[in-house]
């Protein structure tokens, strides 16, 4: 464990008289957080991407299943975007030009052409689809679009639907997979590794062997192994709650195993027998003592677990293990990728791996802050 | 005598583990509702055809389907140690041991190849990356490894799939050698067809630990760099390089070699994806197909097998530390 030592922070107040505070043990480490530039830039695109997806009726243009059927595999048109027309006219609001969609005659796959008469202005806050938001929030209004033709941002699919929404709705299955399925690692793992560190004895016996076997068998083996149990005709609400339920209930035995060690040096420390000789009870101990001296690492483990469950629901989704629809995810949208002839002709399908890589890596920045905060030693 | 009292020491509690397992290997698999013979019926059914309530019965009485877990469990271990793992019934009646017979020689190549490939990257590179801390070219690769950490295999193989369509010879992307070598023995032609087919697979399967282990490298040779030895033998007048490469990095080394375990299961977990994706006959297809068709004994044994070789995998890593780390010897004997 850390010494604390109080450490006293000069804040200028004004230009003569100096202020000194004394910072909490939280207050020093959000400091140190703060220096670590790469992982505030990650917590930003984290806390954007995961406002995006929870208000994903309001940020995607369209709804997750509205297909189009005259834009199948349109192709995206983020790079269309322009200010200047072909006549060289500048205008003020970003535009693009139409798209219209023509068979080849030959392939009979859609061709689209730019259509130079029609300029499609992006607005924001434009009335589109009505939807209702989490529930209660009645509403039409999202937060860009164009007025009468079409946006497809990202592209569409082979029924049409708008990609990028596809991947704004998809992102609730794909982000809240990691942060519940932690919670539950977080539980079991915690209660495990601190019952195993206080009591001992042959608990503590039990329990790290049941952890070493855990530890032993290939996760993603084992994970594709229980997928496989799921259900096939339950619906995609229980087949998500399985794979949560999976992810966490497998994944606590690396936390165990290092709350276990760390609870084990706490425990045998003086203000542990202190508590005891005063009277506390077990539980007090436990609550009050060492799982604050442990929490840390707890979440230093817990963020450093959210990407591996990203990647894990990736991958089952990916193999037909995992999310099935009508809800979609990251790894779902990936799916049609694996016939190869779909990449090589609509390769904008590759953009969900995009949306899994940024948000794997912006974890692994902001997990690997926290480990050096928590642990100035271990750079 | 020390190191081999050590290794038949962890052989013999390696055995108790490997049977607790076999026994969850086996219950895991067991535990979708339904059977094989179900699977089967359900196949047969999507496909447009039905099967007679007799013959499912039938399927179910020869391969004891409707015993209990315990004598089913007892039919496919008691076979092992004649080198019987029972029969893949979804593949008519293929014994499971010359399926991984034909198999796993392969699993084992790509994943021990992605490993060294790793390792001969990464070592290098961690090294320069500390001796040159803070550096343009160290952020870069610090960078460039964060992002290998992030892109799971089985992307990075469809990644590479897009860019070889686009921009080079595809013919070598996927499987392990070409369609005309399906069946044949091995021949000088073969075997330049096979190395041109395996730097994808290796390169996806080992990018991820690559980036790791190029990271602890770097951290492991900034600690290293900063003992008093390293001073001495500066002070020496020991040149750079031979401070560097001899001094330092056998020590940094050490904790690399005992993560070997822990690469191991992530390695081979890429693999299985990987090969899914790629479609090399490795375990990986045959684990995936034999999960969907519930055939038990097949995705068992791998299941098994694949936890097999991590314990030996661990046992080699332990042994290997203990070669190179005389601190570690001494302690064992």
């Amino acid at each position: 464990m850390r010494n604390v030592i109080a450490v006293f922070f000069k804040r200028k107040k004004s230009q003569e008289n100096e202020e000194y505070i004394a910072l909490s043990e939280g207050q020093l480490m959000w400091r140190q957080f703060l220096k670590h530039r790469v992982a505030v830039i990650a917590s930003i695109i984290l806390i954007f991407l995961y406002s995006v997806v929870i208000f994903a009726d309001f940020f995607a243009p369209y709804g997750m299943l509205t297909s189009h059927k005259f834009h199948l595999y349109a192709p995206p048109q983020i790079t269309k975007i322009r200010f200047v027309d072909s006549e060289d006219k500048f205008h003020l609001r970003p535009f693009m030009y139409r798209q219209v969609a023509a068979r080849d005659p030959k392939t009979l796959r859609f061709i689209y052409k730019d259509d130079l008469k029609q300029k499609d202005f992006i607005h924001f806050f434009v009335r589109g689809e009505p939807y209702t938001m989490l529930g209660f929030i009645k509403s039409d209004i999202h937060l860009f679009g164009v007025g009468e033709g079409k946006l497809f941002l990202l592209g569409t699919d082979i029924i049409g639907r708008d990609l990028l929404s596809r991947i704004i709705f998809g992102g609730r299955v794909s982000l809240s997979i990691g942060m519940i399925g932690v919670i539950i690692l977080v539980i079991i793992g915690t209660i495990v590794g601190t019952i195993s560190g206080y009591f001992g004895g042959w608990i503590d016996n039990i329990l790290q062997r049941i952890i070493e076997i855990i530890r032993i068998i290939p996760q993603v083996a084992l994970w594709m192994a229980l997928a496989a149990i799921i259900p096939k005709e339950w619906p995609s609400t229980y087949v998500y709650l399985g794979i949560v339920i999976i992810f966490g209930m497998i994944s606590w035995a690396g936390l165990a195993r290092e709350l276990r060690g760390k609870v084990l040096a706490i425990r045998r420390s003086d203000f542990i027998y202190a508590a005891e000789i005063t009277g506390a009870s077990t539980s007090r101990i436990i609550a009050k003592h060492i799982i604050p001296n442990v929490l840390s690492h707890i979440i230093v483990i817990a963020t450093l677990s959210i990407p591996i469950m990203i990647i894990g629901e990736a991958a089952l989704s990916f193999l037909g293990l995992g999310i099935k629809p009508p809800m979609t995810s990251w790894g779902l949208l990936l799916t049609q990728l694996r016939e190869v002839q779909t990449l090589k002709h609509y390769p904008w399908l590759i953009c969900p791996a995009g949306f899994i890589v940024v948000s794997v890596l912006c974890f692994n920045f902001i997990g690997d802050a926290l480990r050096d905060v928590n642990d100035p030693h271990s750079r | 005598m020390g190191l081999f009292s050590y290794i038949v020491k962890r052989t013999l509690f390696s055995i108790p583990v490997i049977i607790v397992i076999s026994i969850l290997c086996f219950g895991i698999i067991q535990l979708p509702p339904g059977d094989y013979a179900d699977a089967y019926a359900a196949v047969a059914a999507s496909a447009g055809g039905s099967v007679s309530q007799e013959y499912i019965e039938q399927i179910r009485e020869r391969y004891g389907l409707d015993q209990p877990f315990w004598i089913q469990y007892w039919r496919w271990v008691k076979g092992f140690p004649e080198g019987d793992f029972g029969i893949a019934m979804s593949l008519q009646g293929t014994p499971v041991a010359d399926l991984l017979k034909e198999r796993l020689p392969m699993t084992l190549f790509l994943n021990f190849s992605a490993l060294i490939f790793a390792l001969m990257i990464a070592l290098p590179i961690g090294i320069f990356s500390a001796t040159h801390q803070y550096s343009l070219l160290d952020y870069i690769l610090t960078f460039i490894a964060f992002i290998g950490i992030a892109i799971p295999g089985f992307i990075l193989a469809v990644f590479i799939i897009g860019i070889s369509i686009f921009w080079f010879d595809s013919s070598y992307i996927g499987r392990l050698y070409s369609n005309e070598f399906i069946g044949k023995a091995w021949n000088m032609d073969k075997i330049i067809d096979f190395l041109k087919h395996i730097p994808v697979p290796i390169i996806a399967i080992g990018v991820a630990q690559t980036s790791n282990t190029m990271r602890i490298m770097r951290g492991n040779m900034l600690d290293v760099l900063q003992q008093p030895f390293i001073q001495t033998a500066r002070a020496k007048g020991l040149s750079e390089p031979v401070v560097n490469w001899k001094h330092a990095a056998r020590i940094a080394i050490n904790p690399i070699i005992s993560r070997i375990g822990v690469y191991l299961p992530e390695i081979i977990a890429t693999e299985m994806l990987v090969s899914i994706v790629l479609n090399l006959n490795t375990i990986g297809p045959l684990f995936y197909d034999s999960l969907i068709s519930q055939d038990m004994y097949l995705a068992g044994t791998i299941l098994l097998v694949i936890s097999i070789i991590l314990v030996i995998g661990n046992l080699i890593a332990d042994v290997a530390l203990a070669l190179t780390d005389p601190r570690i010897r001494f302690e064992l004997m």
